[in-house]
């Protein structure tokens, strides 16, 4: 830790605050004497090492209220929110959510470029894409791809893949990587569906499978793009909300 | 679906378990059941277990937004202990039923010069089931390109 750069990251957040959060993340009657250091968070942590840090340093310093070093590691950003250290702790302290935490205390203008980009992108369009797809973009690709489809493999000449038909069984969504760089990948999708006789559609908006949004820890767009999502879902009337991701 | 396929080629897979669906979500019932797809696609006796797995399971290291984050050395030095457990199963494939799983995996063999191909399980489903088109092979290897294929002429 260098405390020299303590000022990279102007914030508003007093020197208590990641000790109380810590606190409020404890299981009931926990505390952190209670703490064995055992280090089963740490050992079974694939991120355990990188920028200097480590799930059971992360939790010690948050005990300790170092909270200016805690908000300056890039580890959180390294950090894949897996929860693989809570499952094993027998505490069951949910670290993720400290780690969450301290990226929600970041600046939004110094959250890594890429994430914050994507989240950005996805706010910009009614169909949540964090690569921008529009609505007529997808429903161009899609009936483009089928019309090949069609056209080219026998026993397919009437595969299906219905866009904004309503009151079906499933709404299914899609990552964007499929509708705009890789979109033939979508067929065997659509393919496994007809097969056994699955009622559904795809929505032209709220359709993108990715929320980048809560990777950014932004919380309020990261709501924003769900509430989109969930709305374009019960406007057509599905039952269910079929996540390919 | 069927395995015969597989049975004279015993092309060996592996599947990550993706930590969102998995730990985080609907745990081992739903690892069992991609077990159970599995397995009924690729022949039980092509199947090899990563491990630990399950809800388990080590992350790939491109969830959480790593792939985007800006730290590529460090989600790769992440990656590695997912390199050695796939590795270690000595398949040729790992099933990805994740995007952030398959972008990642998929860099993993690519940067450090790994032989193993990175799959979605739809591919294998409709593989399976005699129905991949030409056009839906792009992570198939050499050995599985033109298995099954119908061509239109």
């Amino acid at each position: 830790m260098n405390p020299e750069s303590s000022s990279t990251l102007s914030t508003d957040i007093t020197a208590p605050t990641f000790r109380r959060r810590a606190h409020d993340l404890l299981p009931r009657d926990g505390n952190y004497t209670m703490c064995l250091s055992c280090g089963l968070c740490s050992s079974g942590c694939p991120a355990s090492g990188l920028a200097d840090m480590d799930p059971r340093k992360f939790v010690r310093m948050a005990a300790l209220g170092l909270d200016a070093e805690l908000l300056q590691t890039p580890w959180v950003w390294m950090c894949t929110l897996c929860k693989r250290c809570q499952h094993v702790c027998p505490m069951n302290i949910d670290i993720p959510s400290l780690i969450y935490h301290a990226r929600t205390c970041w600046p939004r203008e110094q959250r890594p470029k890429g994430v914050v980009a994507s989240c950005d992108q996805s706010l910009r369009t009614k169909t949540g894409s964090a690569m921008g797809a529009s609505p007529e973009d997808f429903k161009f690709v899609v009936d483009d791809v089928l019309e090949e489809v069609h056209a080219v493999q026998k026993g397919f000449e009437l595969l299906r893949a219905p866009m904004n038909k309503p009151e079906t069984f499933f709404f299914l969504n899609q990552n964007s990587r499929e509708p705009m760089t890789e979109p033939d990948e979508m067929v065997p999708l659509w393919k496994i569906l007809d097969h056994v006789g699955a009622d559904w559609t795809y929505g032209s908006l709220g359709w993108a499978a990715e929320n980048y949004c809560m990777f950014a820890a932004d919380e309020a767009a990261w709501e924003r793009i769900v509430r989109e999502k969930v709305k374009a879902v019960e406007d057509l009337g599905a039952k269910v909300w079929l996540n390919t991701e | 679906m069927t395995s015969d396929w597989n049975r004279d080629l015993g092309i060996k897979f592996t599947v990550q378990d993706p930590c969102q669906l998995v730990r985080k979500s609907l745990g081992d019932e739903i690892a069992n059941d991609l077990r159970f797809v599995v397995k009924s696609v690729v022949g039980p006796e092509n199947f090899v277990e990563m491990y630990p797995c399950k809800s388990n399971n080590y992350c790939c290291g491109g969830g959480g937004g790593a792939l985007q984050a800006g730290f590529p050395e460090a989600r790769r030095a992440y990656g590695l202990r997912k390199r050695d457990q796939i590795l270690a199963t000595g398949a040729t494939y790992c099933i990805a039923p994740c995007h952030n799983c398959h972008s990642q995996i998929h860099d993993l063999a690519d940067h450090f010069g790994h032989n193993w191909h990175t799959v979605h399980l739809w591919t294998l489903i409709c593989l399976s089931l005699g129905m991949l088109g030409e056009n839906e092979r792009a992570y198939l290897g050499g050995d599985l390109k033109g298995l099954g294929l119908l061509l239109a002429t």
